[in-house]
């Protein structure tokens, strides 16, 4: 099982090199997919966000290169805050470096993004628990570069430290890369946090993170609107037939006034026997009275 | 023939669309109105035309070259030169050709002086950088052809006046030959160019006018060198400054040998000054320097040596030398004493009489006189008058004559920073506002030009007669509120440090006021203004007190220069009070609350990112207490290219204890990677818009829910090298990245990448949606995308079971700290024209339909239905999505002639468009600002809330006189025939009921 999620997991990230972050990027690229295995990457429109799992077991620390160029491992370190304190290390994001060359620029990209989050200590558990009764910012802090932290400023992102426990300490990191600069991180809890925050106090003291990588979404272009097209879809010919209805829809002004006559017809039909009932007898009893009463019904009748 | 089909049936849509926006020609100026101005004045030459109608040809610090009526101010013509085109000098060349020498001395341009038309440009090129020269001499000839000489970019050039050709150049390539004076004296053929070299080194070069060739170059060296401007004190004279100015050095070049002599001011001025700057002008003989706190007169006779004639302590412009006759130059002075101007005439030779003396009463709130341009004239008994143009501190343009101000300019109106709106008083029962009373046979008169005009009978005077009444008879122009709050006060703040208050009903200003905190002082050396807020709003007290306004201005160009703040009432345009603040002016953030008199509280931030509350009082205090945690702000950095997000920390933690004073901590942050993006737009959402449903229901009887949050930012970043001019690169290299940015959390909620498009970056951001304008280089067009963005979250909320028991989510309170769930849309259009401004119009509760309205590089206004602007337009729309209104798609934008909102005429250097909602919720007001102001109203989908203007009252009545007359008759006529009827039923039954006691006497 296990398996089978790393290795979707692998293809995922692989796919996002089909998405190529580096500055140059032209319609040529198709060809290079190839490359990677991956022809034939849908519109890129909108790529999946990667959830990777962190392993629960700390990943070696190690700063290895590969004997090829274009596949290096990187790390850098992901630092904590605890309201308005000083940053510490909190864990280490480690991640495959794929570096390419494209038209004689050099694109670089990361992969296979890992996490690996340092335990609290028991005075950061102690801290953590005083941002949670004050209500306070709970920050984190990473590298605006990968290759050179801290680039030219830290990427700091903060949320309210009562968002983040549930049954453990769950959070959810989105990092924005364009190639090895991390533009923005979004941090915050996976799922919603509604506003009366409750103090609320996690059942274990140990995270379990999401991260995600994600890279600019290539918009699509302007529709260009030729003849042909025009041709092909809007020709004089071809007009679109509108959806066939049903019987209701299509009559159904006129029936109601059919209906509502129909009704009528029968109220009168109804009325009518019994008015002839009564309409007699005046006529034949009470001659005079009657027929002042109801001047004008007799009166039609008589014309 | 599919093409044809396709044109039609868009054709048949605009036209559909058009009459919304449209408006017919004897409709134009009833609700708009349009203001042209030039900007302050630079320079002016006055027309010395014997004949036709008296002109003066002026220059503006707006780059507008204008030829103005001499008579009543009037312009005849004007040419707007483009941003970067500063005119550097203009003058009259024989006698009919406006000559204007622009951008940095590298276009010379002729005009056409009576009509304003050009006659010719040239490009003059030079080696290096320079000051740059115009001189027209009157009798230099070169065959029988008028010589312009121009000085520019290190390079003399004599350029024929007939059709701009280059007769001949010189170079002065001298690295650090510094050029002063171009000076070609009357009367002979050459041509004296004199300058600073190395700062210490005084260079003289003559020059044969006729072929450019050098005759003499001398040079003296001074070792104290100099300092600031020279002025001319003769055809060969000059006096200069040395470098710790105060020593004046009078420095000859007769016959081309170079003299000097050195006089320290303390010789000429008891007591000591300070340093002093000489004040250009070119009266023969006379020069003036200015210190801190006197001007000087200084006279030079004979040999250098110099005489002091006046020193006065009031301050004072002087105008350039007129030469009135031969051996006479005359000149203009002008004193402050109180609210009184002093305007002298004297002979440039003759100090001590004057030609003219005269007092003029001026308006304290148009400040200072900055310059003067004199002009004479020749009166009735063939003496000669004098008249004087004068700009003011307000940069208002004013003529003098006799004594008088015949005529007043407002141009500080031209250049417009910030713009808010103010209502009106409220009507009083005891305020009575003046009515214009008819008497009867005006009314009759009236009436018959009325009947005249819908019989089509009208001559053009009767029309224009109609039409000026109807102007008239709108109660627009009242000075209270109207029930649909057409009726407001524009309050603009212009770069002159002016707050004027314009009418919406006709542009008339109601109240201008210089504001003493943007008055030059010594505490603030060059005050500037940044913005207007709305700083009072009464709505409980409306009968009571006056709505005032904040001014925001700090001294100096420097972002850490002290901030100065004023109030300033808007139905009386008194500054109320003003604050010197000690600390800068970053940021100005109104909050939403108010305190119990309404005045809104603002939180200013420093460059030391410390927040300051204003109004500084308990009760703000309190208000702010409570809300505290819930304040969130963000800054960006364009030269770094980072935002950042910000809250409050505690209170100030510096050696003054000051409780209005709080420390800010930095939430998040957002770095662009410097060397592939940079920041060129980033817009929010207007704080005052009002959205009136939160859902929005598609074709297919699905909702979805618009996701709208104050806190979303639009951020566009282009790649570096892009971020020059359109095709400085290629395709390949540049590209836009749009962000939108929560700026709370600092989430990016979308980023999506545009490649081969560039800047400039125009973008409008309205409830969910945000469109902005760029310049794809792939196609060679510009292009308009749209981005709206959804709320997954409550996207659930459709059953209609759970809305009906309250099983929904849509009331609780929405947390930015939940992790968004949104989608967006966006797609792209292709575009025309290139934009100077984009704007959205707004409306009292957003139910109107939106439009944009976008400012067009021909400095126009045109409304563009949002409908247009809709990512779910498809190429074949289903029946379903036609009868929502959704418009097949095409892949440019439409530009309907009908909908330009300014219809004939021209913003001219349109800067920005104002949207205002008005009470009535299907109006908006538009206030458009550049040089030009124009004003109107709009109604994106018409006036669906009541009746327009020309709907006719008399028809109506006469419908319902009729209706009520029919009623009458036909229930007289249905009576009648009941009864006739029961008199027919009565005989009929008269003769049964014979009948019957017939049958019953029968029995």
């Amino acid at each position: 099982m296990k398996w089978v999620k790393v290795i979707v997991s692998f293809i995922l990230t692989l796919s996002f090199l089909s998405f190529p972050s580096c500055a140059f990027q032209s319609d040529e690229l198709l060809v290079d997919d190839e490359e990677f295995g991956l022809e034939g990457a849908p519109q890129h429109r909108s790529p999946e966000p990667i959830p990777t799992r962190s392993p629960p077991v700390t990943s070696p620390t190690r700063k290895r290169h590969s004997d090829l160029d274009s596949d290096s491992k990187i790390q850098f370190s992901l630092d904590h805050a605890f309201g308005d304190s000083d940053f510490s290390p909190a864990g280490t994001f480690s991640a495959r470096l794929k570096t390419w060359s494209h038209g004689g620029q050099f694109c670089q990209t990361l992969t296979k993004l890992r996490f690996s989050r340092n335990s609290f200590s028991d005075v950061e558990k102690e801290k953590f628990k005083n941002l949670l009764e004050s209500d306070d910012f709970y920050r984190i802090r990473l590298p605006s570069n990968v290759l050179s932290p801290p680039g030219r400023d830290f990427i700091i992102s903060s949320v309210k430290a009562r968002c983040l426990p549930r049954e453990s300490l769950d959070e959810h990191f989105v990092i924005h890369m364009e190639g090895v600069n991390v533009l923005a991180v979004n941090y915050g809890s996976p799922g919603s946090c509604p506003y009366p925050r409750n103090l609320k106090l996690p059942a274990k003291w140990s995270f379990s993170s999401h991260t995600v990588l994600k890279n600019s979404e290539q918009a699509p272009r302007a529709p260009v609107f030729t003849e042909e097209i025009l041709g092909g879809e809007n020709a004089e010919g071809e007009v679109v037939q509108p959806a066939e209805r049903s019987f209701w829809a299509k009559y159904w002004m006129y029936l109601i006034p059919l209906g509502l006559i129909v009704m009528n017809a029968i109220t009168q039909a109804m009325n009518m026997p019994e008015e002839q009932a009564t309409g007699q007898v005046p006529a034949q009893g009470q001659p005079s009275a009657g027929a002042v009463q109801r001047g004008p019904s007799s009166a039609v009748r008589r014309r | 023939m599919a093409i044809r089909s396709f044109f039609l049936f868009i054709l048949f849509f605009s036209s559909s669309l058009s009459p919304v926006f449209s408006l017919y020609e004897d409709q134009v100026g009833l609700m708009d109105w349009h203001q042209q101005y030039i900007g302050k004045v630079k320079q002016a030459v006055f027309s010395s035309q014997r004949a036709g109608r008296k002109r003066v040809v002026v220059s503006t610090e707006e780059n507008v070259i204008a030829s103005l009526d001499l008579r009543h101010g009037e312009i005849f013509w004007r040419h707007l030169l483009g941003a970067d085109d500063v005119i550097d000098g203009i003058d009259i060349g024989l006698g009919k050709y406006v000559i204007t020498l622009s951008s940095g001395g590298s276009i010379l341009r002729s005009w056409n002086l009576p009509d304003g038309q050009m006659v010719w440009e040239s490009s003059l090129q030079g080696p290096k950088h320079s000051k740059s020269f115009l001189l027209v001499p009157t009798n230099l000839k070169f065959d029988k052809d008028n010589v312009l000489v121009v000085f520019s970019n290190g390079r003399l050039h004599a350029i024929s006046c007939i059709d701009g050709e280059v007769l001949w150049k010189k170079d002065f390539e001298a690295e650090s030959f510094e050029v002063q004076q171009v000076i070609q004296p009357p009367g002979s053929d050459l041509i004296y160019v004199v300058g600073f070299a190395a700062s210490y080194q005084f260079e003289m070069y003559q020059i044969n006018a006729k072929n450019g060739e050098l005759l003499k170059h001398e040079s003296a060296s001074f070792s104290s060198g100099f300092s600031g401007e020279v002025s001319l004190v003769s055809t060969e004279t000059v006096v200069a400054l040395d470098s710790t100015g105060s020593i004046l050095l009078t420095i000859s070049f007769q016959d081309g040998k170079i003299s000097s002599q050195q006089t320290p001011i303390s010789n000429l001025v008891e007591e000591s000054l300070g340093p002093a700057v000489i004040i250009p002008s070119s009266v023969s003989g006379i020069f003036a320097i200015k210190t801190d706190a006197v001007t000087v007169f200084i006279r030079v006779i004979g040999e250098g040596k110099l005489e002091v004639v006046e020193k006065t302590t009031h301050e004072i412009a002087v105008s350039d030398a007129l030469s009135i006759s031969e051996d006479q130059e005359a000149f203009a002075l002008i004193q402050h004493a109180s609210s009184e101007i002093h305007l002298t005439v004297k002979l440039a030779h003759d100090w001590d009489g004057n030609l003219l003396k005269e007092s003029v009463k001026m308006d304290r709130q148009r400040g200072l006189v900055h310059k003067v341009f004199i002009n004479n004239y020749i009166r009735t008994d063939r003496s000669y008058g004098f008249r004087v143009l004068i700009v003011m501190e307000d940069h208002s343009l004013l003529l003098l004559q006799q004594g008088e101000i015949v005529w007043s300019r407002e141009d500080g109106l031209a250049s417009i920073i910030d713009v808010t709106t103010s209502e009106l008083p409220v009507e009083r029962n005891g305020v009575s506002v003046a009515k214009v009373e008819h008497n009867l046979f005006e009314w009759l008169k009236g009436h018959m030009l009325k009947l005249k005009g819908t019989l089509m009978l009208a001559s053009p005077e009767d029309m224009a007669a109609i039409q000026s009444m109807r102007l008239k008879s709108s109660e627009k122009s009242k000075m209270t509120r109207d029930h649909n709050g057409f009726r407001k006060l524009l309050i603009v703040l212009t770069r002159a440090g002016k707050l004027f208050a314009l009418h919406t009903g006709d542009g008339r200003i109601v109240w201008s006021h210089l504001l003493r905190s943007l008055h030059k002082s010594e505490a603030c050396q060059s005050p500037i203004g940044l913005n207007l807020y709305q700083w009072q709003v009464p709505h409980h007290h409306a009968m009571d007190e006056n709505p005032s306004v904040l001014v925001v201005s700090r001294c100096g160009p420097s972002s850490d220069a002290p901030g100065v703040l004023s109030f300033v009432d808007t139905y009386t345009g008194k500054e109320l009070s003003s604050l010197s603040l000690d600390h800068a002016v970053v940021q100005v953030i109104p909050l939403p609350y108010t305190d119990s008199t309404e005045q809104r509280l603002h939180l200013l931030i420093n460059a030391d990112k410390h927040a300051h509350l204003y109004p500084k009082t308990s009760e703000a205090l309190s208000i702010f207490k409570r809300e505290f945690l819930n304040i969130y702000w963000y800054s960006v950095e364009d030269q770094n290219g980072i935002i950042k997000g910000h809250a409050l920390k505690c209170k100030c933690t510096g050696e003054v204890a000051d409780e209005f004073c709080f420390d800010t901590r930095d939430l998040w942050s957002v770095v662009f990677p410097s060397e592939s993006e940079k920041i060129v737009a980033t817009v929010t959402r207007k704080l005052n818009e009002v959205v009136h449903t939160q859902a929005k229901v598609v074709a297919d009887q699905d909702v979805m829910y618009k996701y709208i949050s104050r806190n979303l930012l639009f951020v566009a970043t282009v790649a570096p090298k892009g971020s020059g001019e359109i095709g400085s690169v290629t395709p390949e290299e540049s590209w836009l990245v749009a962000y939108l940015i929560d700026t709370v959390t600092g989430r990016i909620l979308h980023r999506v990448t545009h490649h081969g498009l560039q800047g400039p970056v125009h973008a409008v951001f309205s409830e969910n949606w945000v469109v902005y304008h760029y310049f794809n280089l792939r196609a060679h067009r510009y292009e308009m995308s749209v981005i709206e963005i959804y709320d997954q979250s409550r996207a659930d909320n459709k059953d209609v079971w759970k809305l009906v028991l309250g099983k929904h989510n849509l009331t609780s309170p929405i947390s930015l700290f939940s992790r968004p769930e949104v989608i967006t849309k966006s797609q792209s259009y292709f575009f025309t024209h290139s934009l100077k401004a984009i704007a959205v119009t707004s409306t009292a509760k957003g139910i109107t339909s939106k439009q944009l309205l976008l400012g067009t590089i021909g400095d126009q206004v045109l409304a563009l239905d949002k409908r247009f602007l809709d990512p779910r337009r498809t190429v074949n729309p289903t029946q379903a999505e036609k009868e929502e209104g959704i418009i097949p798609l095409t892949d440019s934008l439409p530009i309907i002639p009908q909908s330009y909102v300014t219809h004939a005429l021209r913003v001219e250097g349109l800067r920005g468009i104002i949207t205002v909602p008005a009470k009535l919720e299907s109006t908006t007001l538009v206030f458009a600002h550049g040089v030009d102001l124009f004003f109107t109203q709009l109604a994106p989908s018409r006036t669906y809330d009541s009746l327009t203007e020309d709907f006719s009252y008399a028809l109506l009545l006469i419908t319902i006189v009729a209706l009520v007359a029919a009623i009458f008759v036909t229930w007289r006529l249905s009576e009648r025939k009941e009864l006739q009827e029961k008199w027919s039923f009565y005989s009929a039954f008269a003769s049964q009921s014979t009948f019957s006691s017939l049958f019953l006497c029968d029995n």
